[in-house]
């Protein structure tokens, strides 16, 4: 690997922090130069998020524009819409297909779009259900372990490496759930 | 060792290794990590202060006794700390005095977009701006021994990006030097006519050597000289100049905005064919480039407004973008919204039933100014609520204190709230002030403050009484309400509006986001009972929702506070238990 530019998007209050966490770990331990850059504040109540995660030789801008990504892992369908033309041609979008109502269609100004990431021409979608498959490792707060491991299967580390960094990261008594929640995201197809 | 940090905790690990003994500072978007960060180190006093002025003059006193000290705040909390900040400069320093100053250019979590860099030129103080973490942990340290040398308090300049993007640092080992006895000296430290007038022609002669100084000094260097094209720039945009161009232009880097370096950059753009100027928000190094007769290109093709990005430096040089989807346009945006079960939200419904026109403030509750509720009629700075209702009332007929309020938060009304209240009392106006009590400071990630009950550390601490402080500086009437309960509040609000005297409510329940506060099981919609007439939609809830035709509860984001159960007239909202 030369140089990797992943985001995680989603909404405020989903824990993406947790996933950009253990992803900067494990590109520091690969030896990668690596930047993690996200926005706190205002912006995290109920808000759109966006975490920034670049790796290679030397990485200068910690921020990543439409199409420089080559991974967009979203927790929310419509967030993953939102920010796939952050994807480079050929890059993936990695989606939880769980719908929050943002609040314009709370009050009815908007419809959620259902179908926004139909029409994702040149880009790669692999979209499921995460939440369910989080459900069923113990706890939906796992979410995130499950698109990270979406993501680990495109990557070219040994399953071990990963499971050394969630190991290093997660507290302790977290530590059961999020390795089966990250071993249920692995091996499903 | 080598560790992956957010710039703001790189900063405290330099202040660290630095050997800091004192740090005091008011909580602000994007700074406070950096003394969140010293706080859990046992060998210094870390603490939150009620507001900026006195974090720095809390500074200023442990610099006094000989020690290191530092303080951090966003670049709005500097115009608070500004009054100290520039006698600072006159009296200089004992120990090394060093003034973290966050801007947030894009305005992510502020209500403006000010250049820190003028309060440098203003108050004549050395400022450095490091662009990474690496040099956030570098420049913090330094800036101790050159506060130290030059007998100065230094500011240290970041940004968002730079604040809150982690990136690699060398973690450096404490060395704390020794206290330096304190030795009274008047004609130093005290700051009338005669002796200021002594002081200031010292301050023109450091700022003259800091600028002989930043001639060769680590902060400011050249890379690849020689190239046809020359940027100066800093901070942050260093990285998208560096990201776009790599080794092809020369870069002039400066990590020392203030005193700018004339020959250096005279220098730098006598050895390159054009120069260029990439500076976020205020021409401040553009403008000493014209002071010196240089002819760069600046803000004439880079923004003096909002963040930049690579993608800012290839648009300004004509370069093309990556291929990528168009950016759907259409996709209903997120914006921030205030959290299912928040506090606030109650009050905030009986202003906007009550048509009140409310004067705001600064923290989570300014959410109280968007759609659906839009009860907030003003927002300006920290404790303008309480101070601006006063001036409102003056200039209104009497009838308008019958349907006017200010509200503030806990912690805001500590910041800078009270002095307007004291106003309130003494110049009698029939003001009604609502302070929302969360119990914490909310939108900047929950620091405790002086009304919680507990310090920085998490141990106990002496609690403000609330209510008592309002009756000690005149105020008769003080009310406290939970602002779960709408019948409480629509009653307590219209009774201090008609009042004939000023009055506070204390609308007082904690956040609930936090740990300390249990939440009741998701409420439940009773679809037989619901008669979509939409009036729990008029909370604008998250978890509340009518897709299907009747109203819907989210169980993932339902705290069970009950408010839009009391909101039904068709009792078709109940607890989840009741239903099974």
């Amino acid at each position: 690997m030369n140089s990797v530019n992943i985001m995680i998007v989603g909404v405020g209050g989903q824990g993406s922090l947790l996933a950009s966490k253990l992803l900067g770990s494990l590109l520091l331990e690969e030896g990668y130069d690596v930047k993690v850059s996200e926005v706190h504040g205002m912006s995290q109540r109920g808000g759109s998020v966006v975490t920034y995660v670049r790796a290679g030789q030397r990485v200068y801008s910690p921020v990543i524009e439409p199409g420089e990504a080559d991974f967009v892992l979203a927790f929310e369908k419509l967030e993953g819409a939102r920010f796939a033309p952050y994807l480079k041609t050929g890059g993936t979008l990695i989606v939880n297909t769980q719908e929050i109502d943002p609040m314009p269609v709370i009050t009815g100004a908007a419809d959620y779009p259902s179908q926004a990431l139909d029409a994702l021409p040149g880009v790669n979608v692999e979209a499921f259900d995460a939440l369910t498959l989080a459900e069923q490792a113990g706890s939906a707060k796992a979410v995130n372990i499950v698109l990270l491991s979406r993501f680990a299967k495109h990557f070219s580390l040994p399953y071990e490496s990963w499971t050394r960094a969630i190991e290093k990261i997660v507290a302790p008594k977290f530590l059961d759930l999020n390795l089966r929640a990250f071993s249920a995201g692995f091996t499903q197809a | 060792m080598k560790k992956l940090l957010i710039g703001n905790a790189a900063v405290a690990a330099g202040l660290y290794a630095g050997g800091i003994s004192v740090v005091s500072s008011y909580p602000g978007t994007p700074s406070t990590e950096i003394t969140e960060a010293l706080a859990r180190y046992p060998d210094l006093h870390a603490e939150w202060a009620p507001n900026e002025k006195v974090a720095l003059e809390v500074a200023f006193g442990a610099s006094l006794a000989g020690k290191r000290a530092a303080c951090a705040m966003k670049h709005v909390g500097l115009n608070v700390a500004a009054d100290p900040l520039f006698t600072l400069s006159y009296t200089g320093v004992s120990g090394g005095l060093v003034i973290c100053v966050a801007d947030d250019p894009a305005m992510h979590s502020s209500q403006n977009e000010q250049d820190s860099r003028h309060y440098a030129v203003a108050a004549k103080l050395p400022m450095l701006e490091p662009a990474d973490s690496a040099e956030c942990h570098d420049f913090a340290k330094a800036a101790f021994e050159l506060s130290e040398t030059y007998d100065t308090p230094v500011l240290l300049r970041l940004s968002t990006r730079v604040s809150h993007s982690q990136s690699i640092v060398e973690v450096g080992e404490r060395a704390v030097p020794a206290a330096k006895p304190y030795e009274k000296n008047i004609e130093k430290y005290v700051m009338m006519p005669a002796n200021a007038k002594r002081r200031h022609p010292v301050v023109e002669e450091r700022t003259r050597r800091l600028a002989a100084y930043a001639e060769d000094c680590p902060f400011n260097r050249v890379e690849n000289p020689g190239q046809k094209i020359g940027v100066i720039t800093h901070g942050a945009p260093y990285q998208y100049v560096k990201e776009v161009f790599g080794d092809t232009v020369s870069v002039l880097k400066i990590g020392m905005p203030h005193p700018l370096p004339d020959k250096l950059i005279r220098d730098f753009a006598a050895g390159v064919e054009t120069l260029y100027v990439i500076e976020e928000l205020d021409p401040v190094i553009e403008t000493h480039c014209r002071n010196l007769g240089l002819h760069p290109i600046g803000k004439e093709k880079f923004s003096g407004i909002g963040e930049f990005s690579q993608a800012t430096i290839r648009a300004a040089f004509g370069l093309p973008d990556p291929a990528h989807l168009p950016v759907n346009a259409t996709l209903p945006a997120r914006p921030p919204m205030m959290c299912a079960g928040c506090p606030h939200r109650g009050m905030y419904y009986t202003l906007a039933k009550n048509k009140v026109t409310v004067l705001g403030d600064i923290g989570c509750y300014t959410l109280g100014a968007v759609p659906p509720l839009s009860a907030v009629d003003s927002t300006l700075c920290m404790g303008a609520s309480v101070s601006g209702i006063h001036g409102f009332l003056k200039a209104s007929s009497p009838e308008a204190a019958k349907k006017t309020v200010a509200v503030i938060g806990d912690s805001t009304f500590m910041h800078s709230g009270m002095t307007g209240l004291v106003n309130v009392a003494y110049n009698d106006s029939n003001a009604t002030v609502i302070i929302l009590d969360n119990s914490i400071t909310g939108m900047t990630g929950h620091q405790q403050n002086p009304t919680t009950g507990y310090n920085i550390k998490g141990d106990p601490a002496a609690k403000v009484d609330l209510e008592a402080f309002c009756r000690a500086v005149g105020i008769r009437r003080v009310r406290v309400v939970d602002p779960y309960d709408l019948a409480a509040c629509d009653a307590v609000l219209k009774e201090e509006l008609a009042a004939e005297e000023p009055s506070v409510v204390i609308s007082r329940r904690p956040c609930v986001l936090l740990k300390s506060v249990k939440t009741k099981p998701a409420l439940v919609v009773d679809a037989e009972k619901c008669r979509a007439c939409k009036r729990c939609m008029g909370l604008g809830c998250p978890a509340v929702s009518m897709k299907t035709g009747k109203a819907k509860i989210d169980p993932t984001l339902c705290v069970g506070c009950g408010v839009c159960s009391q909101l039904c007239a068709f009792g078709a909202i109940t607890e989840g238990g009741e239903q099974a």
